[in-house]
């Protein structure tokens, strides 16, 4: 029991991270990261309601009946989503000024209905809540680290502080404009799957195709 | 009529849902392994977009708009608040009933949609249309010729990934980009290329 709780939080970090393994979240973490302060809050908003909608669907699993399970966990998601929208507009209403698309882009986040569908239909309530938390903190480590070199590189900025001088402000920096513009979030994750998966080995997927095993330059 | 074919024509290309919005990247990546499944998937996603959008647009129309409601008698109530809600219950409702249907009359591509049929729910290209239906104030004859369109325009994009991915399991990857980090870099590409078309008027 314990161990488990501790896996379901730490394994989905790296090891089992939704948006490089699980392939979850993924149109969101192309759309916040053009700066690190949006990325920050929307990971905050995200792994609030995946924890909670772990919790409240695990809780209820088996009222549930499995043909209309989509609509209930539907409307289970789409009020949290509702009232993390409401704390954000009463506690924080710059911040959710920035963020209020978002915010409704919480409920088409594959990651909540995707862990509500795998995990928290078959687990007990606090396992299922520590799933969320951990998968909930796995994407905000991927949004995190692609909002850092899209942000550094495109604006020369970091949290909105300017960190390289950039050159029409006298500095030495020419801001790549690409990596402001959405292409680039699929590149910057091409390449952290890559980083990713030359480390952790058993990552990589096998291939479809052997290629034949000879040097290439070699007569084959 | 001119002004239906080229709203048609802008979902599928200029305003692709899939390239130029970034719209339900998680099917899109995930489920594009082979042209059949995409294709399945994309009619699938064509289906649904057409029936909910038109839907969504009624039920906006008729009953959240800002005095929509004159009809029963309530000309100042203000009901869009509900708009996210409402239209997520349809598109779920819609998705569980195709689902349902599927399962019954085609169970092998119900089966190798797996997992991916329900997220069609957490779509954000269904959600997205709506979402952008509701802005760009549509109507009814609108929302059907933008439903069908963008989910051509988003089964297209998926369709030809797939192709892309059919002949790129022959190429020499380096392992780690093995997979999804290809395809990823793939779909910055053509995101790239879908980006030309942005520039034009119809």
């Amino acid at each position: 029991m314990a161990s488990e709780a501790k896996s379901n939080v730490l394994d989905p970090l790296i090891d089992t991270n939704p948006i490089t393994l699980q392939v979850l979240g993924v149109c969101s973490a192309l759309a916040v990261t053009t700066n690190m302060m949006a990325a920050l809050m929307m990971s905050i908003a995200l792994t609030t309601v995946t924890a909670f909608s772990g919790l409240l669907i695990s809780s209820i699993r088996n009222h549930i009946p499995s043909t209309i399970r989509i609509i209930v966990q539907m409307t289970i998601i789409a009020s949290l989503v509702i009232v993390v929208d409401q704390l954000l507009k009463a506690y924080a209403y710059e911040a959710s000024k920035q963020l209020s698309v978002f915010v409704g882009l919480i409920i088409t986040n594959c990651i909540v209905l995707g862990r509500a569908e795998a995990y928290a239909m078959k687990n007990p309530p606090m396992l299922s809540f520590l799933d969320g938390i951990g998968n909930g903190l796995g994407y905000s480590l991927i949004l995190m680290v692609v909002a850092f070199f899209r942000e550094l590189l495109g604006a020369g900025k970091l949290f909105g502080i300017q960190v390289i001088p950039v050159a029409n402000e006298g500095g030495w920096y020419i801001p790549n404009g690409l990596m402001l513009l959405p292409p680039s979030a699929f590149f910057v994750i091409g390449l952290l799957i890559w980083a990713i998966r030359s480390w952790k080995k058993e990552q990589v997927e096998a291939a479809d195709y052997q290629i034949h095993q000879v040097h290439r330059t070699e007569v084959l | 009529m001119e002004h239906y074919l080229s709203l048609f024509i802008r979902s599928i290309f200029i305003e692709n849902l899939a390239l130029s919005f970034f719209l339900g990247m998680c099917t899109y990546l995930a489920v594009s392994k082979k042209i059949e499944t995409a294709l399945g998937l994309g009619v699938a996603v064509i289906l649904v977009q057409a029936i909910t959008l038109p839907a969504n647009n009624l039920i906006y129309q008729f009953l959240l708009k800002d005095g929509a409601l004159a009809w029963a008698g309530y000309p100042d109530v203000d009901l869009s608040f509900l708009g996210l809600i409402s239209f997520i219950g349809v598109i779920a409702a819609m998705v569980q009933i195709l689902e349902m249907a599927m399962d019954k009359y085609t169970p092998v591509l119900y089966n190798a949609l797996g997992i991916f049929l329900p997220l069609i729910t957490v779509n954000c290209a269904i959600l997205g249309g709506t979402l952008f239906m509701v802005e760009r104030d549509y109507n009814f004859t609108e929302s059907v010729v933008y439903g069908v369109g963008s989910g051509f325009g988003w089964a297209l994009a998926i369709t030809a990934i797939a192709g892309i991915r059919e002949k790129l399991k022959y190429s020499d990857v380096p392992d780690g980009l093995q997979g999804l980090g290809i395809t990823f870099i793939t779909a910055g590409l053509m995101a790239l290329g879908f980006m030309a078309f942005s520039g034009i008027q119809l």
